[in-house]
């Protein structure tokens, strides 16, 4: 059991208001100490949400969650008051999109990264200041001791997510959240924080589900990618399985669309139509209105997995059952 | 792709210079943003956000505009249809001066744009029927609602369906398709395309390129193509022009550049690309720190500052946009590449 660092089941999100969003569907998903995991998918595929159901960051009134989620064998949705709180920082942390609305204006960023340390360590300022200090080191920022004294509109966008860095791992998470961490930034600095990450994973040991839509970035921080679409996760696999034996249609056409190596001029393979509204529970494969193999079988019910190996999983009827060349 | 054979929209501006001519020719453009601080509003420094860019597009091809955030790509294609005014240089349309021969409405008869936020550019408030129409109309093009049909129809988007329909009631995917078919509402001969594909999904992107590509074929139009994403640019483009901090720094063939990147900039930019072999991923980043605040950019050469081949030359002295001697239209600006640059190690092959 705590074997297991995240171990999500069955879990199902819907957003209550004028309409329902089934934005969640029956979704499996486990993670061992020490691994990075890539959530791979388009905008609605229900990434994002994952990330904030497994921090309680839903708004209560309006989501209903389903389902079973356990972190370090804690259940998730049972945590209230105190306990939540040091769970939230403690236990599991978070890096955002966007670094300038996560970060505190009216604070230092010395400041910012002391409070968590002194709220979640119960350690003493000077001793929180230092650990501060020390954290920027680690994510590489120059000059670390007059930064520390810095507000963050006086940093750079690369600069600003090296602290929110620093301060989702100065309390030493088990598990660390990125949404996006680097979409935002430029390319030259991007490769840095894809670097620092991938760095940063190896010397703490923290597992780390980095949400992302972008197969490139997944491809340079993690060892797992789950792909999701339209609230499922549709092919699960080493990073190595995905990218060179593609089984889900979906995952081939986001492959394909990634237009790496293709020739200047020549026809894409696109994949037609777009994305669900996702107003309805599925009552078949979800993929299957936009996908080249379906059958009416595929719309008929919602496909389960067909495992092809240990960790290896694929949502598809039509899976070929040897590989594609 | 040769300019002589194209059908042109209808109602298109007259070819005037003939095929030799090209379409557009841009010479030290230059804009400065004043920022403004103080107590009484005073100007404290200037954004240099293009300074002395020149390039030109042929008639038919499409120019890739890559660099990161702040290089001035999306200032120049501003400055292109003269939705800001250029503080120096010419814009020169087809052989014809603008602010001379060419007045802006008539600049604007021959060139548009796609915005990279498809919802931000649509007029909320007006059917997609009216929105492509608009233009047309107010240019006094003959049948402006026939000709939204019927561009709504090749952009993929039944016209009986989607006339009526207001831009929140559509995708990211198809209102793109709407800006797209808007901006050749006015028969346009270049289309700029300002990141125009960044903002959708992966799959639905490769279904607007192959948009692009047709339409180019069928209406001969020229494109410039700016984009932050080196593949989507090698895809679609004949010319790449690399923009480093509101100066050009490289400009040359797809091929010839993908093949050996002649500015140290340029390759830093191609080796910050993900890798996508998980077996070989990237080990060290190419550089390090962000780009510099264009408000006061480096003296010399504005990437000395993050180049690893600098030399004192490069701090003191700008380089020159300078031809490659193996590859014709291959242009580089680094002393590396000249010769008589001063730099201890120009002319020769460090960059491996």
């Amino acid at each position: 059991m705590t074997e297991k660092l995240v171990d999500i089941r069955n879990l199902t999100v819907r957003f209550k208001g004028a309409r329902t969003v089934y934005a969640i569907n029956d979704l499996s998903l486990s993670l061992k100490q020490g691994e990075t995991l890539a959530l791979l998918g388009e905008s609605g595929s229900g990434k994002s949400v994952t990330l904030k159901t497994l921090l309680r960051l839903l708004p209560p009134r309006r989501s209903e969650i389903e389902g079973e989620i356990r972190v370090n064998g804690t259940d998730v949705q049972a945590l209230s008051g105190k306990a939540l709180q040091s769970y939230r920082g403690g236990e599991v942390s978070m890096v955002f999109q966007d670094p300038g609305l996560a970060l505190d204006p009216v604070y230092t960023v010395g400041a910012q990264i002391a409070e968590a340390v002194m709220r979640h360590k119960g350690l003493r300022k000077e001793e929180a200041i230092s650990t501060a200090f020390d954290m920027l080191q680690r994510v590489h920022i120059p000059s670390p001791e007059r930064r520390l004294r810095n507000y963050p509109h006086e940093l750079s966008g690369g600069m600003r997510q090296r602290v929110m860095i620093a301060l989702a791992l100065a309390c030493r998470p088990r598990l660390l959240l990125a949404d996006e961490p680097t979409t935002a930034l430029d390319a030259t600095v991007q490769i840095q924080i894809l670097l620092l990450l991938r760095d940063l994973q190896r010397e703490f040991g923290m597992g780390v589900i980095f949400v992302t839509h972008d197969i490139g970035v997944a491809v340079e921080v993690s060892e797992r990618i789950a792909v999701m679409y339209a609230g499922r996760i549709v092919e699960e696999g080493t990073t190595h399985e995905i990218i060179n034996d593609p089984r889900h249609p979906y995952t081939r056409g986001l492959l394909a669309a990634n237009l790496h190596d293709i020739a200047r001029g020549e026809r894409l393979n696109a994949i037609p139509g777009a994305p669900p509204a996702l107003e309805e529970p599925p009552s078949g494969c979800s993929f299957a209105p936009r996908c080249p193999m379906a059958g009416p079988v595929c719309r008929a019910g919602v496909p389960d997995f067909v495992n092809l190996g240990p960790r290896r999983r694929v949502a598809c009827l039509r899976v070929d059952p040897v590989p594609a060349e | 792709m040769s300019a002589t054979e194209t059908v042109t929209l209808p109602g298109s501006l007259a070819d005037k210079g003939g095929p030799a001519q090209a379409l557009l020719i841009v010479k030290d453009l230059r804009k400065y943003f004043p920022v403004r601080g103080g107590i009484f509003g005073r100007r404290q420094a200037m954004v240099q956000a293009v300074d002395g860019v020149s390039f030109s597009v042929e008639k038919g091809e499409t120019l890739g505009i890559v660099g990161e955030s702040g290089c001035g790509k999306s200032t120049t294609a501003r400055l292109l249809i003269g939705l800001t005014e250029k503080d120096a240089g010419e814009i020169i349309f087809d052989g014809q001066g603008l602010g001379g021969e060419l007045s802006p409405r008539e600049l604007r008869r021959g060139v548009q744009m796609v915005f990279q936020d498809s919802y931000a550019s649509l007029n909320p408030r007006l059917t997609i029927e009216d929105s492509i129409a608009f233009g047309a109309r107010v240019q006094g093009l003959d049948d402006p609602v026939g000709r939204a049909h019927r561009l709504m129809a090749r952009v993929g988007l039944d016209p009986t369906r989607f006339a009526q329909r207001y831009p929140h009631e559509l995708s990211g995917g198809q209102r793109q398709r709407i800006n797209i078919a808007r901006a050749l509402a006015m028969s346009p001969r270049l289309v700029i395309l300002d990141e125009a594909v960044s903002a959708l999904d992966k799959s639905v992107e490769a279904q607007v390129l192959n948009l692009l590509v047709d339409l180019r074929g069928e209406f001969g139009l020229t494109y410039i193509f700016i984009s932050h994403d080196l593949n989507v640019v090698r895809y679609i483009s004949d010319r790449i022009l690399v923009m480093y901090l509101g100066e050009v720094v490289e400009v040359g063939p797809v091929d010839a550049i993908w093949s050996a990147q002649a500015h140290p900039y340029t390759r830093s930019l191609f080796s910050a690309m993900p890798s996508m072999d998980p077996d070989n991923r990237t080990k060290t980043p190419p550089l390090s720190g962000d780009p510099p605040n264009p408000i006061d950019p480096p003296e010399g050469c504005r990437f000395h500052t993050r180049c690893r081949f600098a030399d004192s030359v490069c701090k003191t002295r700008a380089p020159k946009l300078l031809e490659m001697p193996q590859t014709p239209g291959h242009l580089a600006a680094c002393h590396l590449h000249d010769p008589a640059s001063g730099h201890p190690k120009a002319g020769t092959e460090v960059m491996g």
